[in-house]
């Protein structure tokens, strides 16, 4: 590929006109584009993994089952970066920001200047607050290495505990049974998927895990991980019991990674607050991606924090549109997959809120979609191997559209018919 | 090894090596292509990866799935050669395969 710029910085330096802070998704889309819109100003990508920015959503699919090797989950071929004079700042932490100065300051100790500050930093795997919780054989799913750790121990492991009935638990379940592994979910609330989907979706994906030989255990909580030879031998529960388990994988949600930020003085509970152009409270700081606050027009414009690649992906592209002088207001409707056994789920808008659910088709069929409301419009669809609805539901989602529920269950009526 | 010519929105043409076993859209993105987006890593879930297949070598590809019908009819800019490239697996015989990045919707 050609140059597309001349870059200002000769080579390593410890002053970017945009830093990013973060190399997964969301950082690597606003380098790329920043660069694709002309910017010519110095950029440095910084992360703490030691890789080359690649796709997460495989690490608990098609990377854990070991269908695709790693070099197919590059964004972009190493090449890329160098051609762009995107600087790559590997195998590095930001640890605290100056905002005055602005200037970062790393785990090692070195110092970065910055014009302007991208904050993608994501979030880290929450973990188990029990004993045994940092046990030899208890995984978390974030990191290509977090991955390779599991696949490394799949040759002696016969039993997998699973903790946390979210979209990565039952993915990596889905993927760890399919390899002949004896694998029990543990969820505490009393459906799987409580808190991204309504109850439809929940009871269809049980009896899926269950149809492949996975235990789902609802309502349990978990009081400790217990050890033998310095290993996870079992998983216990408040109620006494022991799961014997030869590996136990966390899936509890992320603690975004906005520290740094917070105690810089910058607004956010949780997350890190932005606004329609992802710009914190802190001047020339921009944030994106699972760590950003911001107000969504699809949550009902209350302050949400959406762990997805549309939504960091999209954040990222508003950001590189601000920094080249561009008009940008981050408002697209969120989209998101995830793929367990041959089921494809496909969602589109945001759920939480809704007051109805509407089943269009028979989740018998295995293929189905569900229809959620809130005072009578449509505010998100969960599409099970129905990609026309999906697709041709978006518009009901993006529109506002209050649509009588039993044209939504009636399968003969196209959702794209619907006024 | 088989050859891809990849004409991006600026109606620049490269042609760029494709590996056999690679989906069209990893050959693309694997040539440094920052035009197409293919968001879900080619897993036919989005329609990021849309292209415009041309020449001969288009008769000799996969038929359309359902699933990529549909995702192909969510773009505003669908024309009868549409494909999602990351479901054209590429090979010997697609070299000298003709595609254009379709616009962004």
């Amino acid at each position: 590929m050609p140059r597309m710029t001349e870059g200002t910085a000769g080579g390593p330096s410890d002053q970017y006109d945009v830093l990013i802070v973060g190399a997964g998704h969301g950082g690597a889309q606003a380098a790329g584009a920043l660069r694709l819109a002309k910017f010519e100003g110095s950029i440095a990508l910084l992360g703490d993994e030691v890789e080359l920015p690649y796709e997460r959503p495989p690490l608990s699919k098609d990377y854990l089952s070991g269908a695709k090797p790693f070099e197919r989950l590059l964004i972009h071929p190493d090449t890329f970066w160098s051609d762009r004079d995107i600087s790559i700042l590997s195998g590095r932490r930001v640890i605290a920001v100056d905002p005055v100065s602005h200037q970062v300051r790393c785990e090692d100790g070195g110092e970065i200047e910055y014009g302007h500050l991208v904050w993608a930093a994501g979030g880290s795997p929450r973990t188990m607050a029990c004993s045994g919780h940092d046990l030899v054989g208890v995984h978390t799913v974030r990191t290509r290495a977090d991955a390779d750790r599991i696949r490394a121990e799949l040759g002696t492991t016969s039993r997998v505990v699973v903790i946390g009935g979210g979209y990565i638990g039952l993915e990596a379940a889905a993927v760890l049974a399919q390899s002949g592994k004896a694998v029990t979910v543990l969820e505490a609330q009393n459906r799987v998927l409580a808190r991204v989907a309504g109850e439809p979706l929940s009871r269809f994906y049980e009896r899926e895990h269950q149809a492949h030989g996975v235990e789902i255990r609802l309502g349990v909580t978990v009081e400790c991980i217990e050890e033998c030879n310095s290993r996870v031998s079992g998983v216990r529960l408040s109620d006494g019991e022991v799961l014997a388990c030869d590996m136990v994988i966390v899936g509890i949600g992320i603690v975004p990674a906005v520290e740094p930020l917070l105690s810089a003085g910058a607004e956010g509970t949780g997350g890190v607050e932005v606004d329609g152009q992802c710009r914190t409270s802190l001047p020339d700081v921009f944030a994106i991606g699972d760590c950003a606050s911001h107000l969504n027009r699809y949550a009902g414009e209350t302050l949400v924090r959406l762990e997805s690649v549309q939504n960091a992906h999209d954040q990222a592209t508003v950001v590189a549109k601000v920094l080249t002088g561009n008009e940008a207001n981050y408002d697209v409707v969120p989209w998101f997959w995830s793929n367990q056994y041959d089921l494809r789920l496909q969602t589109v808008g945001l759920s939480t809120g809704y007051d109805e659910t509407v089943v269009r088709g028979d989740p018998g069929t295995r293929r189905f979609s569900i229809v959620y409301l809130r005072k009578g419009q449509v505010i998100a669809l969960d599409c099970v191997n129905a990609t026309r609805d999906y697709v041709q539901g978006k518009r009901l989602v993006t529109d506002g559209l209050s649509v009588n529920p039993a044209l939504l269950a009636d399968t003969t009526v196209a959702l794209k018919t619907l006024r | 090894m088989p050859k891809l010519g990849v004409t991006n929105r600026e109606g620049e043409t490269e042609i760029v090596d494709g590996e056999s076993g690679l989906s069209t859209m990893e050959v693309i993105r694997q040539a440094g292509n920052d035009e197409l987006l293919a968001l879900c890593g080619g897993c036919c879930s989005c329609a990021t990866c849309h292209v415009y297949v041309h020449g001969e070598l288009a008769d000799h590809l996969p038929p359309l799935s359902e699933d990529e019908d549909e995702l192909l009819d969510s773009s505003e800019y669908r024309q009868p050669n549409s494909r999602l490239s990351c479901q054209l697996p590429f090979s010997e015989a697609l070299d000298g395969l003709q595609v254009t990045i379709a616009p962004e919707d």
